[in-house]
Protein backbone atom coordinates (compact mmCIF):
# COMPACT_ATOMS: atom_id res chain seq x y z
CA UNK A 1 0.00 0.00 0.00
CA UNK A 2 1.47 3.37 -0.99
CA UNK A 3 1.48 6.35 1.35
CA UNK A 4 -1.30 7.91 -0.70
CA UNK A 5 -3.31 4.66 -0.48
CA UNK A 6 -3.01 4.80 3.29
CA UNK A 7 -4.17 8.40 3.40
CA UNK A 8 -7.14 7.62 1.14
CA UNK A 9 -8.01 4.61 3.27
CA UNK A 10 -7.91 6.77 6.39
CA UNK A 11 -10.10 9.36 4.70
CA UNK A 12 -12.59 6.67 3.76
CA UNK A 13 -12.71 5.41 7.34
CA UNK A 14 -13.27 8.92 8.64
CA UNK A 15 -16.19 9.63 6.36
CA UNK A 16 -17.76 6.24 7.14
CA UNK A 17 -17.61 7.14 10.85
CA UNK A 18 -19.26 10.45 10.15
CA UNK A 19 -21.87 8.71 8.02
CA UNK A 20 -22.74 6.30 10.85
CA UNK A 21 -22.94 9.16 13.32
CA UNK A 22 -25.34 11.05 11.05
CA UNK A 23 -27.50 7.93 10.62
CA UNK A 24 -27.66 7.53 14.42
CA UNK A 25 -28.53 11.19 14.80
CA UNK A 26 -31.49 10.79 12.49
CA UNK A 27 -32.60 7.53 14.14
CA UNK A 28 -32.52 9.21 17.54
CA UNK A 29 -34.75 12.04 16.37
CA UNK A 30 -37.29 9.48 15.22
CA UNK A 31 -37.35 7.82 18.64
CA UNK A 32 -37.41 11.20 20.39
CA UNK A 33 -40.27 12.38 18.20
CA UNK A 34 -42.49 9.39 18.94
CA UNK A 35 -41.95 9.38 22.68
CA UNK A 36 -41.30 13.10 23.09
CA UNK A 37 -37.97 12.23 24.63
CA UNK A 38 -36.48 15.68 25.08
CA UNK A 39 -33.29 14.33 26.65
CA UNK A 40 -32.62 12.26 23.57
CA UNK A 41 -33.35 15.30 21.40
CA UNK A 42 -30.85 17.31 23.45
CA UNK A 43 -28.30 14.53 22.94
CA UNK A 44 -28.77 14.92 19.18
CA UNK A 45 -28.25 18.68 19.50
CA UNK A 46 -25.09 18.13 21.55
CA UNK A 47 -23.75 15.59 19.06
CA UNK A 48 -24.18 18.06 16.22
CA UNK A 49 -20.87 19.57 17.35
CA UNK A 50 -19.21 16.22 16.74
CA UNK A 51 -20.65 16.10 13.23
CA UNK A 52 -19.35 19.61 12.56
CA UNK A 53 -15.95 18.70 13.97
CA UNK A 54 -15.76 15.67 11.71
CA UNK A 55 -16.71 17.78 8.72
CA UNK A 56 -13.87 20.22 9.44
CA UNK A 57 -11.39 17.39 9.92
CA UNK A 58 -12.34 15.68 6.66
CA UNK A 59 -12.19 19.01 4.79
CA UNK A 60 -8.71 19.62 6.16
CA UNK A 61 -7.57 16.09 5.31
CA UNK A 62 -8.82 16.44 1.72
CA UNK A 63 -7.00 19.75 1.40
CA UNK A 64 -3.80 18.19 2.72
CA UNK A 65 -4.02 15.20 0.39
CA UNK A 66 -4.51 17.46 -2.63
CA UNK A 67 -1.65 19.74 -1.58
CA UNK A 68 0.81 17.03 -0.61
CA UNK A 69 0.06 14.14 -2.94
CA UNK A 70 -1.37 15.82 -6.05
CA UNK A 71 -3.78 12.94 -6.67
CA UNK A 72 -4.94 12.33 -10.23
CA UNK A 73 -7.56 10.27 -12.05
CA UNK A 74 -9.54 7.93 -9.77
CA UNK A 75 -7.67 9.18 -6.68
CA UNK A 76 -8.53 12.78 -7.45
CA UNK A 77 -12.16 11.89 -8.14
CA UNK A 78 -12.27 10.01 -4.85
CA UNK A 79 -11.00 13.01 -2.87
CA UNK A 80 -13.37 15.38 -4.69
CA UNK A 81 -16.29 13.00 -4.07
CA UNK A 82 -15.39 12.82 -0.37
CA UNK A 83 -15.24 16.62 -0.15
CA UNK A 84 -18.76 16.94 -1.52
CA UNK A 85 -20.16 13.95 0.35
CA UNK A 86 -18.74 15.44 3.53
CA UNK A 87 -20.77 18.55 2.88
CA UNK A 88 -23.92 16.53 2.14
CA UNK A 89 -23.52 14.53 5.36
CA UNK A 90 -23.00 17.66 7.41
CA UNK A 91 -26.23 19.06 6.02
CA UNK A 92 -27.97 15.80 6.85
CA UNK A 93 -26.62 16.23 10.37
CA UNK A 94 -28.10 19.74 10.37
CA UNK A 95 -31.47 18.24 9.44
CA UNK A 96 -31.38 15.90 12.43
CA UNK A 97 -30.33 18.81 14.62
CA UNK A 98 -33.21 20.94 13.30
CA UNK A 99 -35.79 18.22 13.99
CA UNK A 100 -34.32 17.72 17.48
CA UNK A 101 -34.81 21.43 18.18
CA UNK A 102 -38.49 21.16 17.19
CA UNK A 103 -38.84 18.26 19.61
CA UNK A 104 -37.40 20.26 22.50
CA UNK A 105 -40.00 22.94 21.77
CA UNK A 106 -42.96 20.54 21.89
CA UNK A 107 -45.05 20.54 25.07
CA UNK A 108 -47.07 17.40 24.38
CA UNK A 109 -46.37 14.37 22.18
CA UNK A 110 -47.53 14.61 18.57
CA UNK A 111 -50.98 13.11 17.94
CA UNK A 112 -50.85 9.44 16.96
CA UNK A 113 -53.21 9.95 14.07
CA UNK A 114 -51.19 12.92 12.77
CA UNK A 115 -48.06 10.76 12.72
CA UNK A 116 -49.99 8.06 10.92
CA UNK A 117 -51.74 10.06 8.20
CA UNK A 118 -48.62 12.04 7.31
CA UNK A 119 -46.62 8.79 7.01
CA UNK A 120 -43.68 10.37 8.81
CA UNK A 121 -42.54 6.96 10.07
CA UNK A 122 -42.40 5.67 6.52
CA UNK A 123 -40.49 8.77 5.57
CA UNK A 124 -38.02 8.20 8.38
CA UNK A 125 -37.58 4.58 7.32
CA UNK A 126 -36.99 5.53 3.71
CA UNK A 127 -34.60 8.36 4.58
CA UNK A 128 -32.55 6.22 6.97
CA UNK A 129 -32.53 3.25 4.58
CA UNK A 130 -31.39 5.51 1.78
CA UNK A 131 -28.55 6.83 3.92
CA UNK A 132 -27.54 3.26 4.77
CA UNK A 133 -27.76 2.05 1.18
CA UNK A 134 -25.81 4.95 -0.22
CA UNK A 135 -23.19 4.23 2.44
CA UNK A 136 -23.10 0.59 1.32
CA UNK A 137 -22.71 1.74 -2.31
CA UNK A 138 -19.81 3.93 -1.22
CA UNK A 139 -18.11 1.23 0.85
CA UNK A 140 -18.46 -1.39 -1.86
CA UNK A 141 -17.83 1.11 -4.68
CA UNK A 142 -21.06 -0.12 -6.26
CA UNK A 143 -22.34 2.33 -8.88
CA UNK A 144 -25.36 0.12 -9.61
CA UNK A 145 -26.54 0.35 -6.01
CA UNK A 146 -25.90 4.11 -6.03
CA UNK A 147 -28.15 4.46 -9.09
CA UNK A 148 -31.06 2.84 -7.21
CA UNK A 149 -31.12 5.84 -4.87
CA UNK A 150 -32.51 8.16 -7.54
CA UNK A 151 -35.84 6.34 -7.80
CA UNK A 152 -36.22 6.00 -4.06
CA UNK A 153 -35.91 9.72 -3.58
CA UNK A 154 -39.17 10.06 -5.49
CA UNK A 155 -40.97 8.19 -2.73
CA UNK A 156 -39.96 10.83 -0.21
CA UNK A 157 -40.97 13.57 -2.62
CA UNK A 158 -44.44 12.04 -2.96
CA UNK A 159 -45.03 11.81 0.80
CA UNK A 160 -43.76 15.35 1.20
CA UNK A 161 -46.10 16.66 -1.50
CA UNK A 162 -49.17 15.00 0.05
CA UNK A 163 -48.24 16.12 3.56
CA UNK A 164 -49.11 19.79 3.12
CA UNK A 165 -52.76 19.04 2.36
CA UNK A 166 -53.01 16.40 5.10
CA UNK A 167 -51.55 18.74 7.71
CA UNK A 168 -53.79 21.58 6.54
CA UNK A 169 -56.81 19.27 7.01
CA UNK A 170 -55.54 18.32 10.49
CA UNK A 171 -55.15 21.97 11.49
CA UNK A 172 -58.64 22.81 10.21
CA UNK A 173 -60.04 19.95 12.29
CA UNK A 174 -57.89 20.75 15.33
CA UNK A 175 -57.43 24.52 15.49
CA UNK A 176 -56.09 24.19 19.03
CA UNK A 177 -53.22 22.02 17.76
CA UNK A 178 -51.80 24.33 15.10
CA UNK A 179 -48.36 24.09 16.66
CA UNK A 180 -48.30 20.31 16.20
CA UNK A 181 -49.19 20.72 12.55
CA UNK A 182 -46.44 23.26 12.00
CA UNK A 183 -43.80 21.12 13.68
CA UNK A 184 -44.68 17.96 11.81
CA UNK A 185 -44.81 19.63 8.40
CA UNK A 186 -41.47 21.26 9.13
CA UNK A 187 -40.00 17.88 10.10
CA UNK A 188 -41.43 16.29 6.95
CA UNK A 189 -39.91 18.98 4.76
CA UNK A 190 -36.57 18.40 6.44
CA UNK A 191 -36.77 14.63 5.93
CA UNK A 192 -37.51 15.20 2.28
CA UNK A 193 -34.19 17.03 2.10
CA UNK A 194 -32.40 13.92 3.41
CA UNK A 195 -33.45 12.23 0.17
CA UNK A 196 -31.92 15.10 -1.81
CA UNK A 197 -28.65 14.78 0.09
CA UNK A 198 -28.59 11.02 -0.54
CA UNK A 199 -29.19 11.65 -4.22
CA UNK A 200 -26.29 14.11 -4.32
CA UNK A 201 -24.05 11.59 -2.59
CA UNK A 202 -25.09 8.88 -5.05
CA UNK A 203 -24.08 11.23 -7.89
CA UNK A 204 -20.68 11.70 -6.28
CA UNK A 205 -20.20 7.94 -5.91
CA UNK A 206 -20.93 7.43 -9.60
CA UNK A 207 -18.59 10.30 -10.49
CA UNK A 208 -15.85 8.72 -8.42
CA UNK A 209 -16.30 5.22 -9.84
CA UNK A 210 -17.25 5.91 -13.45
CA UNK A 211 -16.01 9.48 -14.02
CA UNK A 212 -19.53 10.41 -15.13
CA UNK A 213 -21.10 13.68 -14.10
CA UNK A 214 -24.81 13.17 -13.42
CA UNK A 215 -25.61 16.55 -11.92
CA UNK A 216 -28.30 18.49 -13.73
CA UNK A 217 -28.99 15.56 -16.05
CA UNK A 218 -32.38 14.43 -14.78
CA UNK A 219 -33.79 11.60 -16.81
CA UNK A 220 -30.38 10.45 -18.09
CA UNK A 221 -29.16 8.76 -14.95
CA UNK B 1 -2.59 22.38 -38.42
CA UNK B 2 -0.82 19.05 -38.23
CA UNK B 3 2.88 19.58 -37.57
CA UNK B 4 4.15 16.09 -36.92
CA UNK B 5 2.80 12.74 -37.87
CA UNK B 6 4.20 9.30 -37.25
CA UNK B 7 2.83 6.21 -38.90
CA UNK B 8 3.49 2.69 -37.65
CA UNK B 9 6.94 3.57 -36.40
CA UNK B 10 9.12 0.74 -35.12
CA UNK B 11 12.66 1.10 -33.84
CA UNK B 12 15.18 -1.65 -33.27
CA UNK B 13 18.59 -1.54 -31.65
CA UNK B 14 19.99 -4.76 -33.07
CA UNK B 15 17.45 -7.41 -32.10
CA UNK B 16 15.96 -5.22 -29.39
CA UNK B 17 12.54 -3.91 -30.47
CA UNK B 18 12.33 -0.62 -28.55
CA UNK B 19 9.50 1.27 -30.30
CA UNK B 20 6.49 -0.75 -31.37
CA UNK B 21 4.20 0.46 -34.09
CA UNK B 22 3.67 3.99 -32.82
CA UNK B 23 1.33 6.27 -34.75
CA UNK B 24 0.42 9.72 -33.55
CA UNK B 25 -0.30 13.20 -34.79
CA UNK B 26 0.81 16.45 -33.17
CA UNK B 27 -0.73 19.81 -33.99
CA UNK B 28 1.22 23.03 -34.41
CA UNK B 29 1.37 25.44 -31.43
CA UNK B 30 0.74 22.74 -28.90
CA UNK B 31 2.76 21.20 -26.10
CA UNK B 32 2.83 17.43 -26.02
CA UNK B 33 4.22 15.53 -23.05
CA UNK B 34 5.71 12.06 -23.40
CA UNK B 35 5.47 10.15 -20.13
CA UNK B 36 6.27 6.63 -19.06
CA UNK B 37 8.66 4.66 -16.87
CA UNK B 38 12.39 4.57 -17.59
CA UNK B 39 13.17 2.47 -20.63
CA UNK B 40 9.67 2.78 -22.10
CA UNK B 41 11.00 4.35 -25.29
CA UNK B 42 9.82 7.93 -24.84
CA UNK B 43 13.29 9.48 -25.20
CA UNK B 44 14.12 7.20 -28.13
CA UNK B 45 10.90 8.29 -29.78
CA UNK B 46 11.66 11.97 -29.09
CA UNK B 47 15.13 11.60 -30.58
CA UNK B 48 13.68 10.10 -33.75
CA UNK B 49 12.19 13.50 -34.49
CA UNK B 50 15.57 15.14 -35.06
CA UNK B 51 17.31 11.92 -36.09
CA UNK B 52 19.57 11.74 -33.08
CA UNK B 53 19.39 7.95 -33.03
CA UNK B 54 20.87 7.60 -36.52
CA UNK B 55 24.40 7.01 -35.32
CA UNK B 56 23.56 4.55 -32.55
CA UNK B 57 24.94 1.13 -33.42
CA UNK B 58 22.30 -1.28 -34.62
CA UNK B 59 19.64 1.43 -35.01
CA UNK B 60 16.95 0.56 -37.49
CA UNK B 61 13.59 2.21 -38.09
CA UNK B 62 10.49 1.29 -40.04
CA UNK B 63 7.40 3.41 -40.59
CA UNK B 64 7.17 7.11 -41.43
CA UNK B 65 7.86 10.30 -39.53
CA UNK B 66 6.49 13.36 -41.29
CA UNK B 67 7.05 17.01 -40.42
CA UNK B 68 4.79 19.36 -42.34
CA UNK B 69 3.90 16.37 -44.48
CA UNK B 70 7.50 15.55 -45.45
CA UNK B 71 9.28 12.35 -44.52
CA UNK B 72 12.28 13.41 -42.44
CA UNK B 73 14.00 10.08 -43.06
CA UNK B 74 13.86 10.54 -46.81
CA UNK B 75 17.29 10.21 -48.44
CA UNK B 76 17.07 13.75 -49.78
CA UNK B 77 16.74 15.24 -46.31
CA UNK B 78 19.97 16.69 -44.90
CA UNK B 79 20.17 16.12 -41.17
CA UNK B 80 21.71 19.57 -40.54
CA UNK B 81 18.75 21.19 -42.28
CA UNK B 82 16.32 19.06 -40.27
CA UNK B 83 17.96 20.12 -37.01
CA UNK B 84 17.50 23.76 -37.91
CA UNK B 85 13.81 23.01 -37.99
CA UNK B 86 13.83 20.80 -34.91
CA UNK B 87 15.65 22.22 -31.89
CA UNK B 88 16.58 20.18 -28.85
CA UNK B 89 16.99 20.98 -25.18
CA UNK B 90 18.52 18.34 -22.93
CA UNK B 91 18.08 17.27 -19.34
CA UNK B 92 21.26 18.88 -18.07
CA UNK B 93 22.06 22.39 -19.22
CA UNK B 94 24.96 22.02 -21.66
CA UNK B 95 26.22 25.48 -22.60
CA UNK B 96 29.52 25.60 -24.40
CA UNK B 97 32.50 27.08 -22.54
CA UNK B 98 31.99 30.32 -24.37
CA UNK B 99 30.31 33.63 -23.73
CA UNK B 100 26.55 33.90 -23.47
CA UNK B 101 26.57 35.72 -26.80
CA UNK B 102 28.61 33.06 -28.58
CA UNK B 103 26.48 30.29 -27.13
CA UNK B 104 23.30 31.79 -28.54
CA UNK B 105 24.69 32.34 -32.04
CA UNK B 106 26.58 29.07 -32.21
CA UNK B 107 24.22 27.60 -34.78
CA UNK B 108 24.38 30.72 -36.92
CA UNK B 109 28.18 30.72 -36.90
CA UNK B 110 28.10 27.14 -38.17
CA UNK B 111 25.83 28.31 -40.95
CA UNK B 112 28.45 30.94 -41.83
CA UNK B 113 26.46 33.93 -40.66
CA UNK B 114 28.86 36.47 -39.22
CA UNK B 115 27.33 39.89 -39.80
CA UNK B 116 27.27 41.54 -36.38
CA UNK B 117 23.99 43.40 -36.86
CA UNK B 118 22.21 40.12 -37.66
CA UNK B 119 23.88 38.27 -34.81
CA UNK B 120 23.05 41.04 -32.31
CA UNK B 121 19.45 40.97 -33.38
CA UNK B 122 19.24 37.18 -33.09
CA UNK B 123 20.88 37.21 -29.64
CA UNK B 124 18.44 39.78 -28.31
CA UNK B 125 15.39 38.14 -29.85
CA UNK B 126 16.36 34.63 -28.73
CA UNK B 127 17.26 35.65 -25.19
CA UNK B 128 14.02 37.60 -24.91
CA UNK B 129 12.03 34.58 -26.08
CA UNK B 130 13.94 32.44 -23.60
CA UNK B 131 12.98 34.93 -20.85
CA UNK B 132 16.64 35.58 -20.04
CA UNK B 133 17.38 38.90 -21.74
CA UNK B 134 16.66 41.13 -18.75
CA UNK B 135 18.94 39.06 -16.54
CA UNK B 136 21.97 38.93 -18.87
CA UNK B 137 21.73 41.83 -21.34
CA UNK B 138 24.57 43.72 -19.63
CA UNK B 139 26.78 40.64 -19.34
CA UNK B 140 26.64 39.02 -22.74
CA UNK B 141 30.41 38.61 -22.74
CA UNK B 142 30.32 36.65 -19.53
CA UNK B 143 30.96 32.91 -19.75
CA UNK B 144 27.70 30.99 -19.90
CA UNK B 145 29.21 28.57 -17.41
CA UNK B 146 29.10 31.27 -14.74
CA UNK B 147 25.32 31.40 -14.86
CA UNK B 148 23.01 29.47 -12.52
CA UNK B 149 21.64 26.11 -13.68
CA UNK B 150 18.27 27.61 -14.56
CA UNK B 151 19.90 30.44 -16.50
CA UNK B 152 22.18 27.99 -18.30
CA UNK B 153 19.16 25.99 -19.36
CA UNK B 154 17.54 29.13 -20.72
CA UNK B 155 20.75 29.92 -22.63
CA UNK B 156 20.41 26.47 -24.19
CA UNK B 157 16.80 27.23 -25.07
CA UNK B 158 17.88 30.56 -26.59
CA UNK B 159 20.56 28.71 -28.56
CA UNK B 160 17.91 26.34 -29.89
CA UNK B 161 15.60 29.24 -30.77
CA UNK B 162 18.34 31.21 -32.56
CA UNK B 163 18.21 28.99 -35.65
CA UNK B 164 14.44 29.58 -35.97
CA UNK B 165 13.15 26.04 -35.49
CA UNK B 166 9.46 25.25 -35.68
CA UNK B 167 9.60 22.26 -33.32
CA UNK B 168 11.40 22.20 -29.99
CA UNK B 169 12.16 18.88 -28.35
CA UNK B 170 12.81 18.94 -24.62
CA UNK B 171 14.17 15.91 -22.82
CA UNK B 172 13.40 16.44 -19.12
CA UNK B 173 14.42 20.10 -19.38
CA UNK B 174 13.78 20.96 -15.74
CA UNK B 175 14.66 17.76 -13.91
CA UNK B 176 18.06 19.13 -12.81
CA UNK B 177 16.67 22.52 -11.76
CA UNK B 178 15.37 23.99 -8.51
CA UNK B 179 11.62 24.82 -8.18
CA UNK B 180 12.05 28.50 -9.09
CA UNK B 181 14.05 27.72 -12.23
CA UNK B 182 11.58 24.93 -13.03
CA UNK B 183 8.69 27.38 -12.78
CA UNK B 184 10.53 29.75 -15.14
CA UNK B 185 11.11 27.00 -17.70
CA UNK B 186 7.48 25.90 -17.43
CA UNK B 187 6.30 29.49 -17.87
CA UNK B 188 8.58 29.75 -20.85
CA UNK B 189 7.18 26.59 -22.43
CA UNK B 190 3.70 28.07 -22.07
CA UNK B 191 4.83 31.27 -23.85
CA UNK B 192 6.85 29.49 -26.53
CA UNK B 193 3.98 27.32 -27.69
CA UNK B 194 2.45 30.41 -29.29
CA UNK B 195 5.34 30.32 -31.77
CA UNK B 196 6.51 26.72 -31.78
CA UNK B 197 5.40 23.12 -31.46
CA UNK B 198 6.88 21.69 -28.29
CA UNK B 199 7.37 18.08 -27.30
CA UNK B 200 8.61 17.40 -23.80
CA UNK B 201 9.72 14.20 -22.12
CA UNK B 202 9.13 14.38 -18.40
CA UNK B 203 9.07 12.08 -15.41
CA UNK B 204 7.24 14.69 -13.42
CA UNK B 205 3.52 13.97 -13.69
CA UNK B 206 2.51 17.34 -12.29
CA UNK B 207 4.77 19.06 -14.78
CA UNK B 208 3.14 17.17 -17.63
CA UNK B 209 -0.22 18.29 -16.25
CA UNK B 210 0.86 21.90 -15.92
CA UNK B 211 2.57 22.45 -19.25
CA UNK B 212 1.07 20.18 -21.86
CA UNK B 213 -2.05 20.17 -24.00
CA UNK B 214 -1.75 16.50 -24.89
CA UNK B 215 -0.02 13.60 -23.23
CA UNK B 216 1.30 10.36 -24.65
CA UNK B 217 1.92 7.47 -22.28
CA UNK B 218 4.53 4.93 -23.40
CA UNK B 219 5.15 1.53 -21.89
CA UNK B 220 7.61 -1.10 -23.09
CA UNK B 221 7.94 0.67 -26.42
CA UNK B 222 4.22 0.90 -27.06
CA UNK B 223 2.09 4.01 -27.12
CA UNK B 224 -0.55 2.95 -24.60
CA UNK B 225 -2.64 6.09 -24.58
CA UNK B 226 -2.53 9.46 -26.29
CA UNK B 227 -5.12 12.02 -25.39
CA UNK B 228 -5.77 15.50 -24.09
CA UNK B 229 -3.80 16.01 -20.89
CA UNK B 230 -6.95 16.80 -18.92
CA UNK B 231 -8.42 13.45 -19.94
CA UNK B 232 -5.22 11.53 -19.17
CA UNK B 233 -5.03 13.02 -15.68
CA UNK B 234 -8.71 12.88 -14.78
CA UNK B 235 -10.09 9.86 -16.57
CA UNK B 236 -7.48 7.80 -18.41
CA UNK B 237 -8.97 5.06 -20.54
CA UNK B 238 -6.26 2.43 -20.11
CA UNK B 239 -5.71 0.72 -16.77
CA UNK B 240 -1.95 0.84 -17.39
CA UNK B 241 -2.10 4.62 -17.74
CA UNK B 242 -4.15 4.96 -14.59
CA UNK B 243 -1.77 2.73 -12.64
CA UNK B 244 1.23 4.71 -13.86
CA UNK B 245 -0.05 8.21 -13.19
CA UNK B 246 -1.45 7.27 -9.80
CA UNK B 247 1.85 5.67 -8.81
CA UNK B 248 0.47 2.13 -8.57
CA UNK B 249 2.60 0.74 -11.28
CA UNK B 250 3.48 -2.93 -11.54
Amino acid sequence: MTHLDEELYRLKSEIISMWNLVIHQLQKTQVALISLDKDLAREVIANERRVNGMELKIDRDCENIIALFNPVAIDLRFVLAILKTNNNLERTGDIANGIAKYITNLDVPLEENLLEVTQIHLMYKEAIDMLKDVLEAFEKEDAKLARKIFIRDEKLDTINLKASKLVADFIRGNPDKIEQGIYIISAIHKLERVGDQCKNIAEEIIFFIEAKVLKHTSGKK
Amino acid sequence: MEKLKTENVNVYYGSNHVIKNVSLSIQHNTVTAFIGPSGCGKSTFLRLINRMNDYIEGFRKTGDILIDGEDIYDRKVRVEELRKKVGMVFQKPNPFPKTIYENVIYGLRIQGINRKSILDEVVERSLKRAALWDEVKDNLDKSALELSGGQQQRVCIARALAVEPSIILMDEPASALDPISTAKIEGLIYELKKLYTIIIVTHNMQQAGRVSDNTAFFYLGELIEYNETTTIFTNPKATLTQNYITGRFG
